[in-house]
C-alpha cells in the first residue's frame, strides 16, 4: 500500500493508504481529525472544508495521491493557529453573532468565510452581498442571515 | 404539533407559585422535580410507577443511585458546579442553552458552572423522552425551574447552619453564600453540606417572573464554541473501538429488497474492505474508510424485487390523493364562495448530518450511539430486532446534526444494529447523501381544499379538506397522541387524524368551521419536516383569505386583522405591517405578502417582499435554483414567555429559510417508484443566493407566564407569506407547491449504482 507524506494543521503526517482515497476520509477514518464533516460526498455541501496551502478546498474531492509533502492542509481544528491565536478573528465573530444552531456545517462555513475573506483582501476590495450570495456551504438549520453578518464582522477584524 | 396535555397546570403545583419537588438521598445536594406531561395528561400507564409509590420505598440507597422513575434531577457537585441530564435530543434548537438558563435562574449561578448533558434512553420516562412538537421548553420549563428551586433553598438552610444567620439574611450570588457581616461559603461546600440521607418531598416558591436576571435576556448557545472550534462531536466523531465505517448498497426503487448478490466475495476483497452481507435494506459493506465503502457499494451487482413505491410518479400519487379527497360540504352553499386547491409536492426532510449510528452488538449485550428524538422507542425496537432483552441494550443520545423530523425516526439504528449482529463486529454506519435522499423520510404529498362562504362583509364559513400521503406517526409521537385522544371529544378517530385537529386551530372568526385531514397510501417512508400539516394547511388558507379579502376589496392587513380574533394575534400582524411598512409602493413585478399563523400555545406574523421580475428570475446560478428572490421578511412572534431571545430569534430564522425552500425551491420529484433528487446539487433548501437581505425577527413583550413551543413555528407564517407575495407579484395565485416544480433543473443521477462517486479534482477548485 503506498505511502502519502503531507501537512496538516502544522505538522507533517504519513499515512499508508490506496491512492485514490478522498482526502475527506484520510482525516477523519485515518487520522481522526472530525472537524470536516461529511454532508454529500461530492463537492456540492461543503461541508467538508478546509484549507489546502491557504485555499478553500472541498476534501471529499481531492485524492490523497494528489498530495504533495509540502502541502499543507488546514482544518477547522488549525485555523487558530494559522494566527498564533486561541481563536481565529472569524471564530470569534461566529461566537458574537451566535452563529450556530445544530453545528454541522459550521467549521466549513467558517474555513469558506476565511478563505473568502482573504481573496477578496486580496483582490483589494470589500466583501459585496454578491459574494456572500456566491458562497456555496449549505447550511440545513438556516443560519444563513448571521453568516452574513459573521462574516462582515469577522472580515474586518482580520 | 400541539404538546401532548401540556396544559397550564403542570403536576407538582400547590396554590399558585408553590410546587412540590423532592431531596434525594445522595452524597451531594440532588434535587428532583416530576416531569408533568404525562400526568397532567393522564397519559401514565399504570405499569410506570408514580412518584409517591417509588418514595414509599425504603431501600433509600437505591433511590439515590438509580435514575428515579418519572424524575428529572438537578445536582449540585462539590466543586461548585450543577449538572442535568436533559431527558431530550439536542440537534440544534439550543435547548441545552436554554435549559441551564433556568437553571441558573433559580441557582444563581454562571452558565458556566452549569453541566446540561443528553440523558441516555431512561424507559421510566415513557412518554417523556420524545423530543417533539416543539414542547420541550414548554413541558421542562416548570420541573427543572422546581429541582433548582428546592437546591436553593437547601443550600441556603445549610449556608444559614453555617454562618449562623437566619436563611432570609442570605444572598446567593455567583456560585457564594454571604450573609450581611460579609462572611461568604462556597457552593462546593454546601453541596455536601446539604445533602440528604434519605428521599423526601419538599415544596418550594419559585422565583417570581419580576426577579428574573437570566430567564427572557439573550443568551449566546452554551455549545457555540465547540461548534466553531469543530469540537463538538456528532455521533460519525465518536471514536469507539473497532466500529469500522460501513454503507448500505441500497434499491433502485424506494423500499426494495435484495433478490441476489452476484460478486459478494468479489467485493469483500476490495481494498479496505472488511465485511459484506446481506440485511433487510440492502448489501451492507464494511470497511477501513468511508470511501472504501463508497467503492464497495459501487462495485456491488445485485438484482433486487420491487418496493414498496413501485412503478409510482408524482402523477400517480395525486390521482390516488384526489380519489382519497372527502367532499368541501354535503350540499351546494347558497351563498357566494371563493375556494381553491392545493398541491404540495413531497419535500426531502433530509438533515445536514446524514441518518447514522454506531453499534456494537454482542452475543448478550449491545450498546448503540446516535441523535435520537425517542430513545425508548427506538431502544425497545432494536432489542427486538437483535433478539436481547431490553435490559442488554443501552443507547447513548449524541448530539444531531440537525433534525426537522428525522431524528424522531431510527432507521439507521435500527440498521447498525442488524449488521453489527450479522458480522459481529461493532459498526460506524452512515447513509451516503443519496440514500438519505432517495430512501429517507419524506415530508408526504398532499392537497389542500378551502372553501370559504360569506355574505356582503361578513364570512360566513370555513371549510378546509386536507388529503396527504400517510404520515408515519410510529416514533412514539403516536403514543402519546392515541393516550390523549382517549380524553377529546373527538370520537373514535384514528390518530393522525386526532392529531391534524389538535394542530390546527381557527385563528380568524370565519363563521362555522371544519377542517378534516384524510390520508392514503402507506408505501412511502414519511415522516415531519419541521411541522407535519400546518405550513401546507397555512398556505392554503391564507392564500383564499387573500382573495376573499380582494373580492371584498378589503386589504389583505385589514381583513386579517379584523377577522382575528385574539389581541396578541393582531398584536403581531399589526408589529409586522408596521415594521415591514404594509402597503408601500413598490416597482411591478415585486410584492409585499402577509399571513398568520397560531400554533403551540404561541402567535406568528410574517411580512414578506419578493421580487418576480425575470431579470431577477433568471439570474445565473452554477448548479442551483435562483427563482423569485425573497428580498425581505420581517417576522413577528409571541411564545407567551421566550426564555432565551436570541436563540428564539435563530429558530424562527431557521424556519423562515424552510418557508421559502417550501414556497418556492424544494421538492422531490417521484418518477418510476423512486425519487430523482439524490444529493443538495438537485435538492434545492434555501442557499446563500435565496437568503433575504433584509431579515428583521421581532420579538413580542411576554403575555404568559409559560413559554410556547418555537421549534417549528416560523416555517408556517413564512411559507404562506411568501406564496401570498408570489401571487400579488405576479398576479396569478400560485397554487402548485414548490412554485417550480414543474421544472427540472437537474440531470438525475443514476440509481445503479445507488451512490455517486466521489470527485477527483478537487485541487483545481481550490477558491
Ligand atoms: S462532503 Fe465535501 S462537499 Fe459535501
Ligand atoms: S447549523 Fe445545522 S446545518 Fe448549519
Amino acid at each position: 500500500m503506498p505511502e502519502h507524506t503531507f501537512r496538516v494543521n502544522g505538522e507533517q503526517v504519513t499515512v499508508t493508504v490506496e491512492d485514490d482515497v478522498r482526502l475527506l476520509w484520510v482525516l477523519r477514518d485515518i487520522l481522526g481529525i472530525t472537524g470536516p464533516k461529511y454532508g454529500c460526498g461530492i463537492n456540492v455541501c461543503r461541508a467538508c472544508t478546509s484549507h489546502l496551502n491557504g485555499r478553500a478546498v472541498s476534501p471529499c474531492s481531492i485524492p490523497v495521491g494528489d498530495l504533495e509533502p509540502t502541502d499543507e492542509v488546514t482544518t477547522i481544528e488549525g485555523l487558530a493557529a494559522t494566527v498564533d491565536e486561541d481563536l481565529h478573528p472569524m471564530q470569534r465573530a461566529w461566537l458574537d453573532h451566535d452563529v450556530a444552531q445544530c453545528g454541522y456545517c459550521q467549521p466549513g462555513q467558517i474555513m469558506a468565510a476565511v478563505a473568502l475573506v482573504r481573496r477578496v483582501t486580496e483582490e483589494g476590495r470589500s466583501i459585496t452581498d454578491a459574494d456572500l450570495d456566491g458562497l456555496r456551504n449549505i447550511c440545513r438549520c438556516g443560519t444563513y442571515p448571521r453568516i452574513r453578518d459573521a462574516i462582515r464582522d469577522g472580515a474586518a477584524r482580520m | 404539533m400541539t404538546e401532548p396535555g401540556g396544559g397550564g397546570d403542570v403536576a407538582g403545583s400547590i396554590g399558585r407559585r408553590r410546587f412540590l419537588g423532592y431531596v434525594l438521598a445522595a452524597p451531594t445536594l440532588v434535587t428532583a422535580a416530576e416531569l408533568g406531561v404525562a400526568s397532567a395528561a393522564g397519559a401514565q400507564p399504570a405499569a410506570a410507577p408514580r412518584v409517591a409509590d417509588l418514595l414509599d420505598l425504603t431501600d433509600l440507597m437505591t433511590v439515590a443511585t438509580l435514575p428515579t422513575a418519572g424524575l428529572i434531577a438537578v445536582e449540585v457537585h462539590a466543586d461548585g458546579t450543577a449538572s442535568f441530564a436533559l431527558p431530550r435530543a439536542e440537534v440544534g434548537q439550543g435547548i441545552t442553552t436554554s435549559t441551564a438558563m433556568l437553571i441558573a435562574e433559580e441557582l444563581s449561578l454562571p452558565l458556566d458552572r452549569i453541566r446540561v448533558t443528553l440523558a441516555d434512553a431512561r424507559p421510566e420516562l415513557v412518554f417523556n423522552q420524545l423530543t417533539g412538537g416543539s414542547n420541550t421548553t414548554h413541558a421542562t420549563y416548570r420541573p427543572i425551574r422546581v429541582a433548582a428551586a428546592i437546591a436553593r433553598q437547601r443550600l441556603l438552610a445549610a449556608a444559614s447552619a453555617e454562618l449562623g444567620s437566619p436563611a432570609g439574611e442570605l444572598t446567593l450570588s455567583a456560585g457564594v453564600v454571604t450573609d450581611r457581616a460579609g462572611r461568604g461559603v462556597e457552593l462546593g461546600v454546601l453541596a455536601v453540606r446539604a445533602a440528604s440521607d434519605r428521599s423526601e418531598p419538599v415544596t418550594v416558591e419559585l422565583a417570581a417572573r419580576e426577579s428574573f436576571t437570566v430567564i427572557g435576556r439573550p443568551h449566546n448557545r452554551v455549545d457555540a464554541l465547540d461548534a466553531v472550534t469543530g469540537r463538538k462531536k456528532f455521533a460519525m466523531d465518536l471514536a469507539v473501538p473497532n466500529a469500522l465505517p460501513t454503507m448500505v448498497c441500497r434499491p433502485p426503487t424506494i423500499n426494495g429488497t435484495v433478490n441476489s448478490v452476484a460478486n459478494l466475495a468479489e467485493v469483500a476483497a476490495m481494498p479496505g474492505v472488511t465485511d459484506v452481507v446481506v440485511i433487510g435494506t440492502g448489501v451492507a459493506v464494511r470497511a477501513r474508510t468511508f470511501g472504501q465503502c463508497v467503492d464497495g457499494v459501487r462495485a456491488l451487482r445485485v438484482s433486487w424485487k420491487a418496493g414498496t413505491a413501485a412503478g409510482k410518479s408524482d402523477e400517480t400519487v395525486l390521482r390516488e390523493l384526489a380519489a382519497a379527497e372527502l367532499p368541501l360540504g354535503l350540499l351546494p352553499p347558497l351563498t357566494p364562495t371563493v375556494e381553491g386547491r392545493f398541491t404540495f409536492h413531497f419535500r426531502g426532510n433530509s438533515a445536514l448530518e446524514p441518518n447514522c449510528a454506531i453499534a456494537d452488538v454482542r452475543a448478550d449485550r449491545a450498546e448503540i450511539w446516535s441523535a435520537l428524538k425517542s430513545p425508548i422507542v427506538a431502544r425497545q425496537s432494536i432489542a427486538a430486532r437483535i433478539g436481547l432483552p431490553l435490559n442488554r441494550v443501552t443507547v447513548h443520545v449524541t448530539e444531531g446534526g440537525g433534525s426537522f423530523g428525522r431524528k424522531l425516526f431510527f432507521d439507521a439504528a435500527l440498521e447498525a444494529a442488524e449488521v453489527s449482529k450479522k458480522i459481529g463486529k461493532p459498526v460506524k454506519l452512515m447513509w451516503h447523501r443519496a440514500d438519505d435522499t432517495r430512501q429517507g423520510r419524506t415530508h408526504p404529498m398532499a392537497t389542500s381544499r378551502v372553501r370559504m362562504s360569506y355574505l356582503g362583509d361578513a364570512v360566513l364559513g370555513y371549510q378546509q379538506r386536507h388529503t396527504s400521503v400517510s404520515t408515519d406517526l410510529g416514533h412514539g409521537l403516536g403514543e402519546i397522541i392515541t393516550a390523549f385522544a382517549a380524553q377529546l371529544p373527538v370520537g373514535d378517530i384514528g390518530f393522525a387524524e386526532t392529531f391534524f385537529l389538535l394542530s390546527q386551530e381557527q385563528s380568524y372568526r370565519f363563521g362555522v368551521s371544519s377542517q378534516l385531514l384524510s390520508e392514503t397510501d402507506k408505501g412511502f417512508n414519511t415522516g415531519s419536516t419541521r411541522n407535519v400539516y400546518s405550513p401546507d394547511v397555512t398556505t392554503a388558507r391564507e392564500l383564499i383569505v387573500d382573495q376573499l379579502a380582494a373580492r371584498m376589496g378589503s386589504d389583505p392587513h385589514d381583513f386579517r386583522r379584523r377577522f382575528l380574533r385574539a389581541d396578541r394575534a393582531k398584536a403581531v400582524l399589526a408589529k409586522v405591517a408596521e415594521v415591514g411598512q404594509w402597503g408601500r409602493a413598490m416597482p411591478a413585478g415585486t410584492a409585499q405578502g402577509i399571513a398568520f399563523h397560531a400554533e403551540y400555545k404561541s402567535v406568528s406574523a410574517a411580512l414578506v417582499e419578493i421580487d418576480c421580475r425575470p431579470e431577477t428570475v433568471n439570474r445565473p446560478i452554477r448548479d442551483g435554483v435562483g427563482g423569485p428572490r425573497v428580498t425581505k421578511v420581517v417576522f413577528a412572534v409571541d411564545v407567551g414567555l421566550a426564555v432565551n431571545p436570541r436563540g428564539l430569534e435563530a429558530q424562527m430564522m431557521g424556519g423562515v429559510m424552510d418557508g421559502i425552500a417550501l414556497a418556492l425551491t424544494s421538492s422531490l420529484h417521484l418518477r418510476d417508484g423512486y425519487f430523482l433528487e439524490a444529493s443538495w446539487d438537485n435538492y434545492f433548501y434555501t442557499r446563500q443566493w435565496n437568503t433575504p437581505l433584509d431579515l428583521r425577527i421581532i420579538i413580542m413583550p411576554d403575555t404568559s407566564e409559560d413559554p410556547g413551543g418555537a421549534g417549528e413555528l416560523s416555517v408556517a407564517a413564512s411559507m404562506a407569506a411568501v406564496a401570498c407575495a408570489y401571487g400579488r407579484a405576479t398576479g396569478t395565485m400560485p397554487t402548485t407547491f414548490p412554485i417550480n416544480h414543474g421544472t427540472l433543473s437537474f440531470e438525475p443521477k443514476p440509481t445503479v449504482p445507488p451512490v455517486p462517486a466521489s470527485p477527483t479534482d478537487g485541487r483545481d477548485h481550490a477558491s
